[in-house]
């Protein structure tokens, strides 16, 4: 290895009533690395994302973050903490909320309930979430209802209520889904400027967004790796394309 | 820069309208009603009757129940359909100090409650020590439906039992609590539960001061409930809570535990009941395991949701919505009274999805566009 990895998973597998979702998956990512992930449905994606994050636990095998914490047996508010960031496949934020309410609760701080009943914002708190709104490009809408908010800006409210909890390591499942293609330009330019200061896992079926965002692509496959390589190199892969393909 | 004193926060979570209306709420029920029960004399048109104060009184015994209701329901999402044990534990929590003072008045002339001679039971079971005392008593009011709530609600948010189906679970643990009230060997007087109190601290229960004390003090505590209510809605934490019932996993993955926001809001909610209880058997004279039937419950849901979801305010108003059509209807046409508050809840479902408050909301934006033009 040359860097050191953010996140190593080892031989992990996940099997539902005898489905194997994971199957002795392997995966390393590097601290800033930037990596895409691809593989047609089914492929276990998500519940890869599931198993990092605590809400699934793996039957077999190690998941270690920042190279000797292993999260297999941390609750998901623990694994938040320790500085993992996952935006859902379907944009959730909190619709009853404003704005900036969804970023003010996402921030890093005691999320301890006896604390939150005295909390109270000063004014460094302010200007960070003023911060990551301009990011966001919402610095308008702060007031707004989340709810009412189109879907790429309550994809880009997401992403920047992952950013307040300045995590480690951010794990996106389809971040552009539902984008303009302006919106998805704009976001690619984020993640990319994001890299190098956190570490990104993106899940995505936009080809277009993943060669622009550059970086190595995994390639998923019934659980495992197939492939891992840059673009080009994976989407010249027989093996890929016969998955893609079909026979 | 100096942070602004917690009490500062506390007090200015209700705005500038709400205090107004609270001043006017408190001039009425604290000064004006009593001053028209105890000075104007009884044939006077301006006389408040001893009926119309314990009506009242019982209402907003029940509308302390409902804003408990609105924080878990309202503003949480977990709709609890068992709220009345809470009610009811508080209510007997008390009511064993009424049953102690009223001495040896009672039929039996004995120490002893009346249902406990009956049952030829020679001394006070162990858990009525200490009854003789109001401290002690008001200490179990506080302390029994909370840790009930606090251990009931440790094991169902902790098993992330969610929705309907904590919906019924709680359904069932007031029945079973309902049905172990109805047993004489319980030691709560059985189904007659208690009544025929004498006095408090010495002075005779029935007496107008004692009526209009108790009818303060409720105000009192509904008045309270409101300024606290306000604040934690309006804190952090009940934006976490509001979180937790828009996207429970999204306020996992940014690092909050639920569960103990949940069982925080749930115990208190438990402890408000206990005191409407604690309050609601005085001024009503007895207390039976029939508040904790099922149904019992569902009326509080349904209060909550006839004045409005989420509004504090409204669900004061939908307790006093239903019960006072409660008691014209329960004289009126005694019979028909369950179709009319079915008919009622599905009505407000249908139509007033955020009841009455939401109804007079939509009205006033209607109004606003229309005066501009």
């Amino acid at each position: 290895m040359s860097a050191p990895s953010i996140l190593h998973l080892h031989e992990v597998t996940v099997s539902f009533d005898g489905f194997r979702a994971l199957n002795e998956l392997s995966l390393d990512i590097e601290v800033g690395e930037l990596r895409c992930i691809i593989g047609p449905n089914g492929a276990g994606k998500t519940t890869m994302m599931d198993v990092i994050t605590g809400k699934t636990r793996a039957d077999r095998g190690k998941v270690m973050f920042d190279q000797n914490i292993d999260v297999r047996r941390m609750a998901e508010a623990e694994i938040a903490h320790l500085g993992i960031g996952r935006k859902f496949q379907k944009p959730t934020v909190f619709e009853n909320l404003t704005v900036f309410d969804n970023l003010e609760l996402s921030m890093k701080m005691d999320k301890r309930a006896r604390t939150s009943l005295f909390a109270w914002l000063d004014d460094d708190a302010r200007d960070k979430i003023a911060d990551t709104l301009r990011l966001i490009r919402l610095d308008g809408e702060a007031k707004r209802q989340a709810g009412l908010l189109s879907h790429g800006q309550k994809q880009w409210l997401e992403i920047g209520m992952l950013l307040m909890q300045d995590p480690k390591l951010l794990l996106l499942d389809e971040p552009v889904a539902g984008m303009t293609d302006d919106e998805t330009a704009r976001t690619g330019e984020l993640f990319k400027s994001l890299a190098g200061k956190h570490s990104l896992v993106v899940v995505e079926h936009d080809m277009g967004f993943i060669e622009q965002l550059g970086g190595t692509v995994t390639v998923l496959h019934e659980g495992s790796v197939l492939a891992e390589g840059d673009l080009a190199t994976v989407q010249n892969d027989p093996r890929v394309i016969e998955v893609y393909l079909g026979r | 820069m100096t942070r602004t004193p917690f009490i500062v926060r506390f007090l200015g979570a209700t705005p500038k309208s709400g205090w107004i209306a609270l001043a006017f709420a408190a001039a009425l029920t604290m000064v004006l009603l009593p001053a028209l029960h105890l000075l104007v004399p009884a044939g006077s048109s301006f006389h408040v009757s001893a009926y119309v104060i314990t009506l009242v009184g019982k209402i907003m015994c029940y509308a302390i129940v409902a804003v408990a209701m609105d924080l878990i329901w309202g503003y949480t999402g977990i709709l609890s359909l068992g709220h009345g044990v809470f009610f009811a534990l508080g209510g007997y929590a008390f009511g064993m100090y009424l049953m102690r003072q009223i001495g040896r008045d009672g039929s039996y002339q004995s120490d002893l409650p009346d249902f406990m001679v009956f049952l030829d039971w020679k001394q006070l079971p162990w858990y009525w020590t200490g009854s003789d005392s109001i401290l002690w008593s008001i200490l179990l009011v506080l302390v029994v439906p909370a840790l009930v709530a606090l251990v009931f609600g440790f094991f169902a948010f902790r098993s992330r039992i969610k929705g309907v189906y904590f919906s019924i679970i709680t359904q069932a643990m007031t029945f079973a609590a309902m049905l172990f009230f109805f047993r004489n060997e319980t030691g709560f007087g059985g189904n007659n539960g208690f009544t025929d109190f004498k006095r408090i601290l010495g002075h005779s229960i029935t007496s107008p001061g004692m009526r209009v004390s108790l009818f303060a003090l409720t105000a009192l505590m509904l008045l309270a409930t409101l300024v606290l209510g306000r604040y934690l809605v309006t804190s952090k934490l009940g934006r976490v809570l509001a979180a937790i019932r828009d996207a429970e996993s999204r306020v996992m993955f940014i690092g909050y535990n639920p569960l103990y926001y949940k069982l925080f809001i749930w115990t208190l909610s438990a402890l408000l009941c206990g005191i409407a209880g604690a309050l609601y058997v005085p001024q009503v004279g007895i207390i039976n395991p029939g508040e904790m039937s099922p149904a019992n419950s569902i009326e509080i849901a349904i209060w909550v949701a006839v004045g409005g979801r989420a509004t504090l305010v409204g669900p004061v108003l939908g307790a006093f919505i239903v019960n006072l059509a409660k008691s014209f209807f329960t004289v009126a046409f005694p019979e028909y009274w369950l179709f009319f508050l079915g008919a009622l809840f599905v009505g407000v479902t249908l139509w007033l999805p955020d009841g009455v408050v939401g109804l007079w909301r939509k009205l006033r934006e209607q109004r606003k566009p229309g005066s501009a033009a």
